[in-house]
């Protein structure tokens, strides 16, 4: 029996905007009648480190996604989808926005960053589906590169047991009046991308 | 009400609920929202609440309200209430007026601490009752409920959330905030209030003997749960209880389940589980606090169960997750273990991303002319903030505990040590526990540097304001403390304020305390870049020319925002404007961009 009815593991780099996305989803899931959990990176990790997001809807249990348990993986950053892809459940999804922020470790020169296709195709072999989103770009379409979250999150609508207009009415909560008209354009784009 | 909260969110509002009038805390990650989320709430309530100094400081303010019949509160990280140890265990005896809740929030898995220590094993040695909640829901209610049972036993009541329950989130449900005590009032009674031996002795008697009525009253509430089924149980504390029922779900088995939430532990309960089962495994994070009891408990009821636990299916080091208890309850079970997934591209072609100093952080540029001067043959002592981060510039040597640096540094040079020594703590973390250090140094003449990092704000646990800062944690202006006065007072000889953007006086700054004959301290003072973006301060930007030689002195000086591309240095887009490479570069390559 399924302890949860969907389970998100969202990453990224500290600052892209992670905690948002599952607060969205968390405030949706309340206004849905919901239970939903979720566990954060806060502390020293946040600077510039990978951070990492565990989102349960549905789930009255620990807020942490099971290794091997995530039926998505919503990535801000392509290398970040791989570093936490054992997350991922054979059936699961990863979603990836395709534009990578350096770690120190490359622009300095001691390590190396990955392409895009090994990435992609090392993520294609634990999971489903791996799908690549230019969110980056979408994000300054519609007004606001900040907006980048956003625009991941609207493609991970379509695979989480919420309602759109829960989704935006939460994120109305969240994003700074001004720019909520860009944030619901961000929200469609990425959206339109996994059509 | 309901809704998606934070588990320190949670807290708060379980304190509001309770009718809190006074919370003191120290930053300390993962407790700090409690005090943070308080703030934001406080609005025209009449409730103290401070950033204190230290820990020690934050107990102490709160066990003066709880004497003056205000219900009371003090947040802190669990090494914080190492600071705290003094008051904490004496509290216990002479006990409280309105109702006194620790809050010390454990960190299993050190996402951001220096140890793993379990506030439980605290709550034991000071004979204090705790409260060990598995998600915010509970955190919200025991906090609430702590009040309550601080009172009616007349003792301090300790609540234990953990990382995985601080910084969790959940739908909450909670109400809305009470009044605090109208009429406040400190009731004269040395009996109770002054610990003399005499007063003393009785009171521990009194502590001792007031036990297992805490016990009977705690064993009954929500938070132990006894479920007897098959023959092969499970006890299970805080939010390893959680992971237990998921396993059993997930494996579909009938076992037995106790989940534990309040300490002292439900006897009663764990006896009627021993005596139901032939097997039982206990699930706790860190020490083996609920295994020991059971061990003793089954002595008495059921010498033969056999008891699994910490030493081979549940490690005491670390964070439980749901794979390692899962596992655990399967090999009790003799079902099949899963094993964690693997991915070898992962391991090969994955760049390493540890946290980092920000672009443009001052403390990166301190430590550059610090080592100039220095060299590295010299002793670096070091201590708690976001420059520990910079372990790998060579001018962090040690990290102990809040304000060790000075004290370290000190010991070192009475041994004997004869190369330079230069000691390096943040402006909040002197002011927590660096101010005796300095004091001793100067006193016992100690002949190093002391240099305060001071970015004027406690940047690590999320920019709370501190004495230096003119500002208190509800935003109000207050009296801003100075370092250089305090360094002085203190006893230091020479005593400097530089801006560590401005490398050639920083060098000069650091070579006169170097040759300085006595105790000598730098204040390099640069305010965080976090909070510069964040206050709007104009950034300047800075561009490499053709001039580049390719050298990687500006690479090497670590910054993210420069990168090395082809055979050149570039500067990407999370530059700060700082100047500092400018600085360093031999061939005057990187230059302002005007405007």
């Amino acid at each position: 029996m399924r302890a949860s009815e969907c389970d998100i593991v969202i990453v990224g780099v500290g600052g892209q905007g992670v905690i948002l996305i599952s607060d969205v989803i968390g405030r949706a899931a309340v206004k849905a009648g919901k239970s939903v959990r979720g566990a954060e990176t806060h502390g020293m990790a946040q600077r510039g480190g990978s951070v990492i997001n565990h989102t349960r809807i549905g789930c009255r249990f620990s807020p942490m996604v099971a290794a091997g348990g995530a039926d998505v993986l919503l990535a801000l950053e392509p290398a970040e989808a791989l570093r936490f892809a054992h997350f991922l459940s054979s059936e699961g999804v990863a979603l990836v926005n395709a534009s990578p922020v350096l770690p120190v470790t490359v622009t300095t020169g001691i390590a190396a960053y990955p392409s895009l296709e090994d990435i992609h195709s090392a993520l294609r072999d634990v999971c489903r589906m791996a799908t690549f989103i230019d969110a980056t770009a979408l994000a300054k379409q519609a007004g606001t590169s900040q907006a980048m979250n956003v625009v991941m999150l609207g493609a991970l609508s379509r695979y989480i047991p919420l309602p759109e207009d829960l989704l935006l009415d939460a994120l109305a909560q969240v994003v700074p009046s001004k720019y909520l008209e860009a944030n619901i354009r961000a929200f469609a784009l990425g959206k339109a991308e996994v059509e | 009400m309901r809704e998606y909260l934070l588990g320190n969110a949670a807290i708060a509002r379980g304190l509001l609920e309770a009718g809190v009038g006074l919370v003191a805390g120290y930053p300390g990650t993962p407790s700090s929202e409690i005090v943070e989320t308080l703030v934001d709430l406080k609005g025209d309530l009449p409730l103290h609440v401070e950033w204190s100094v230290n820990e020690k400081v934050a107990l102490e303010v709160a066990a003066g309200g709880s004497w003056t019949g205000v219900r009371a509160a003090a947040t802190m990280k669990h090494v914080g209430l190492n600071v705290a140890a003094d008051p904490f265990m004496t509290l216990a005896y002479l006990g409280v007026g309105a109702g006194l809740v620790l809050i010390s929030a454990d960190d299993p898995y050190c996402h951001s601490s220096q140890n793993e220590q379990d506030s439980r094993r605290y709550a034991q040695f000071a004979s204090i009752p705790c409260l060990d909640p598995a998600d915010p829901q509970e955190a919200k209610d025991m906090a609430a409920f702590g009040f309550e049972l601080s009172e009616r036993f007349n003792i301090p009541v300790m609540l234990r959330p953990t990382t995985r329950v601080s910084h969790a989130r959940a739908d909450v449900q909670f109400g809305e905030p009470q009044p605090s005590c109208e009429s406040p009032r400190f009731v004269k009674n040395p009996a109770r209030r002054v610990a003399l031996p005499v007063h003393a002795r009785p009171l521990h008697y009194e502590l001792v003997g007031k036990q297992s009525a805490i016990e009977q009253a705690l064993q009954g509430t929500k938070w132990n749960r006894l479920m007897l089924r098959s023959e092969d149980g499970i006890i299970a504390s805080g939010i390893a209880g959680l992971y237990a029922e998921e396993a059993v779900l997930d494996l579909d088995l009938d076992v037995s389940l106790l989940r534990i939430g309040t300490y002292p532990l439900p006897s009663r309960l764990i006896e009627r589980m021993l005596q139901h089962v032939k097997r039982v495994l206990v699930v706790e994070e860190l020490e083996p606090v609920v295994e020991e009891q059971v061990e003793r408990l089954a002595r008495k009821v059921n010498p033969a169960v056999e008891i699994l636990g910490k030493g081979g299916l549940i490690s005491r080091e670390g964070e439980l997750d749901l794979l390692q208890v899962r596992n655990a309850v399967a090999r009790m079970s003799g079902l099949e273990e899963k094993q964690p997934l693997r991915i070898p591209a992962a391991d090969k072609i994955l760049p390493p991303r540890p946290p980092a100093l920000c672009p443009g952080c001052s403390h990166r540029a301190t430590y550059y002319a610090m080592r100039k001067v220095f060299g590295k043959k010299a002793i670096y002592p070091s201590d708690i903030g976001c420059y520990t981060m910079a372990v790998g510039m060579g001018t962090v040597d040690t990290c102990l505990c809040m304000g060790a640096s000075i004290t370290l540094a000190s010991g070192i040079r009475f041994a004997g040590e004869t190369e330079g020594i230069c000691c390096s703590l943040g402006d909040s973390t002197f002011l927590h526990g660096g101010m005796t250090g300095l004091l001793n140094a100067a006193y016992n003449k100690a002949r190093i540097t002391v240099t305060i990092l001071d970015n004027s704000t406690t940047a690590m646990t999320g920019h709370q304001p501190h004495p230096g800062t003119g500002v208190t944690a509800t935003g109000e202006p207050t009296v801003k403390v100075s370092l250089e006065a305090l360094a002085s007072a203190l006893g230091a000889g020479l005593v400097e304020t530089v801006d560590p953007n401005d490398l050639e006086r920083t060098i000069e700054c650091f070579q006169r305390a170097k040759e300085f004959s006595g105790l000598s301290v730098v204040i390099a003072r640069q305010p965080c870049v976090i909070l510069a973006r964040r206050s709007g301060t104009a950034r300047r930007s800075f561009t490499v020319s053709d001039d580049c030689q390719g050298c990687r002195i500006c690479v090497d000086y670590g910054c993210p925002a420069i990168e090395f591309e082809g055979d050149k240095a570039r500067i990407n887009a999370l530059c700060t404007g700082c100047g500092v490479c400018a600085q360093i570069c031999p061939s005057s390559a990187i230059s302002e961009v005007a405007r």
